[in-house]
């Protein structure tokens, strides 16, 4: 995967591609940058864990306007992955409020975001419909 | 210690667009006004807490010393988002029921005409030639728009549907019902930014920001300021009985922020800091939300009113959307909610809304308000978040004098 690089840190291009989150061990909080002390419970100790591939949608906006080079509208969404929310767009999926509905069963998946003048692609991600 | 707060003057500026004042013109004039509404001047002050949220840095406390009277009392520039007046009056407020000083002036202003949608943008960036991860996600672009949205429009679209998915009963029509309520309301309202009527039908039609928000349920960028002057009990009693009769009893002044809980850093949390803020505010005040006569609350957007209605505990947990359907939150319902239009309609200019909705409380509860006045006012609730997040929720009850 040399020629890949993530659109973020906390995905990982593993086979199978997932996210990875920084876990608390005393309270078991997750967050998906680092932090110096728990934001739950002071902890100082964190561990990396994966985050389930698996979630449902609980929330989301069909978003109209955004910055010059990010395709409109765009389906963004809060996903339960098992007890960790998640933030990401609804993707391969027509973003109407006919085709996108709350408690909907979704999965991760990735795309290629573009490739920079080295042919390294960016991989970006965000959640399919699961059915 | 002193004992009680009150606030003795208060007012708001019309708000929408004000070409030919700046900041400090909009921060004098409300202050002068609340002053002159007090029966008292600078001379009297013995703190000034200022917010301007956009021009957070540039001291929006010592310029307005300088354009209405430099007494060389202390001066607090805060900034708290949309919270920032609220939080200039509560600073206010503190430094008074410290019994430091026995009067002190707040002042919110600010200047957003032609501002746009807040948030919805961000800084154009093009994707770069060599990717090189930045920042503390490691990313290669910028990741608004591309893991979710960061806008306004659209994270306050998925607080309402995070509502809906949990306890059911909202659709993109029942929003928009809400600012049917709120557009129907600012028609009484002369300060207001936009005063029109609109049919649901327009409202559901209109440009679609954030599903479920169209533009008109989203608050409107304007320019106007507020300003408030707080009492303390002991020098209150020294003063006329006009000024008594016309002062407002602040029952409760309480600021909180966002307490940790799964999933709060993903989709900001303004449920649980409010619902907290409501708690101790109604603790402190003595009072019930059936006490309360009418409610001011940050409908940001027609999506957010919807779940304060439940975080005011105005209605039983997940029971907002058939609280609203009872239309009890109408100007002639049993609680009504954002009779001056609200932010949709009345307009936002952010560091002032936090102090304006408190005016629009005290107007009706010294029986000012005129056309839209909640006849028999005696109790009334202000609140506002600013994302991030800050609640300022206040109670204010007449002298009944
Ligand atoms: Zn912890």
């Amino acid at each position: 995967m040399a020629n890949q690089i993530p659109l973020v840190d906390y995905l990982v291009l593993d086979e199978p591609a997932h996210l990875r989150a920084h876990e608390c061990t005393s309270c078991g909080a997750r967050f998906f940058d680092r932090r110096n002390a728990c934001a739950g419970c002071s902890g100082t100790e964190f561990r990396m864990v994966d985050v389930t591939h698996d979630g449902i949608l609980t929330s989301f906006s069909i978003v109209t306007f955004a910055a010059p080079g990010v395709p409109v509208p765009f389906v963004s969404g809060i996903v339960d992955c098992d007890g960790t929310s998640v933030r990401g767009n609804v993707i391969n999926c027509e973003p109407s409020p006919e085709a996108v509905h709350l408690g909907m069963k979704v999965r991760l998946a990735t795309y290629v975001l573009g490739t920079d003048d080295n042919g390294v692609e960016a991989i970006g991600f965000g959640f399919e419909p699961a059915n | 210690m002193s004992d009680d707060i009150w606030i003795l003057g208060i007012i708001m500026t019309k708000f929408g667009k004000h070409p030919d004042k700046d900041v400090v013109d909009l921060a004098s004039e409300a202050a002068m006004g609340a002053l002159k509404d007090g029966g008292v001047t600078m001379k009297d002050m013995g703190i000034l807490a200022a917010g301007n949220l956009m021009n957070a840095s540039a001291g929006i406390g010592q310029q307005l010393q300088k354009q209405i009277g430099q007494t060389g009392i202390p001066v607090y520039n805060v900034a708290n988002a949309c919270a920032t007046g609220a939080t200039a009056l509560r600073t206010a407020i503190m430094a008074v029921k410290s019994g430091e000083v026995d009067m002190g002036l707040a002042v919110g202003v600010e200047k957003l005409a032609g501002a746009g949608l807040l948030g919805a943008g961000g800084t154009p960036k093009s994707d770069k030639k060599e990717w090189a991860p930045s920042g503390r996600y490691g990313a290669v672009t910028s990741t608004d728009g591309r893991i979710g949205t960061a806008s306004m429009p659209g994270v306050f679209a998925q607080v309402g549907m995070e509502y809906g998915h949990k306890y059911g009963g909202t659709s993109f029509e029942l929003f928009a019902k809400i600012a049917e309520k709120n557009h129907a309301h600012s028609t009484l309202n002369p300060l207001a930014a936009y005063t029109k009527r609109m049919t649901l039908e327009e409202i559901m039609n209109d440009v679609m920001i954030a599903y479920p928000n169209t533009r008109s349920m989203c608050s409107a960028n304007c320019d106007g300021a507020a300003a408030a002057v707080v009492v303390s009990g002991a020098k209150l009693r020294t003063m006329s009985l006009e000024q008594q009769r016309r002062a407002i009893k602040v029952k409760a002044s309480v600021l909180t922020s966002d307490p940790y809980e799964e999933g709060c850093q993903v989709l900001p949390n303004v449920n649980t800091l409010t619902r907290n803020a409501a708690k101790q505010a109604y603790e402190q005040a003595g009072v019930g939300p059936q006490d309360l006569d009418l409610v001011e609350l940050h409908d940001c957007f027609a999506t957010a009113e919807l779940v304060h209605y439940d975080n005011l505990m105005l209605c039983e947990e997940g029971g907002a959307a058939d609280f609203f359907n009872s239309g009890a939150t109408w100007r002639d319902g049993s609680m009504p909610v954002n009779v001056s239009g609200g932010l949709e309609s009345k307009g936002h200019p952010i560091a002032a809304t936090g102090i304006a909705n408190i005016w629009e409380v005290c107007h009706h509860l010294r029986g000012e308000a005129g056309p839209r006045q909640i006849e028999g006012a005696k109790v009334g609730m202000a609140h506002v978040i600013g994302l991030g997040s800050a609640c300022g929720l206040h109670i204010l009850e007449r002298s009944g004098l």
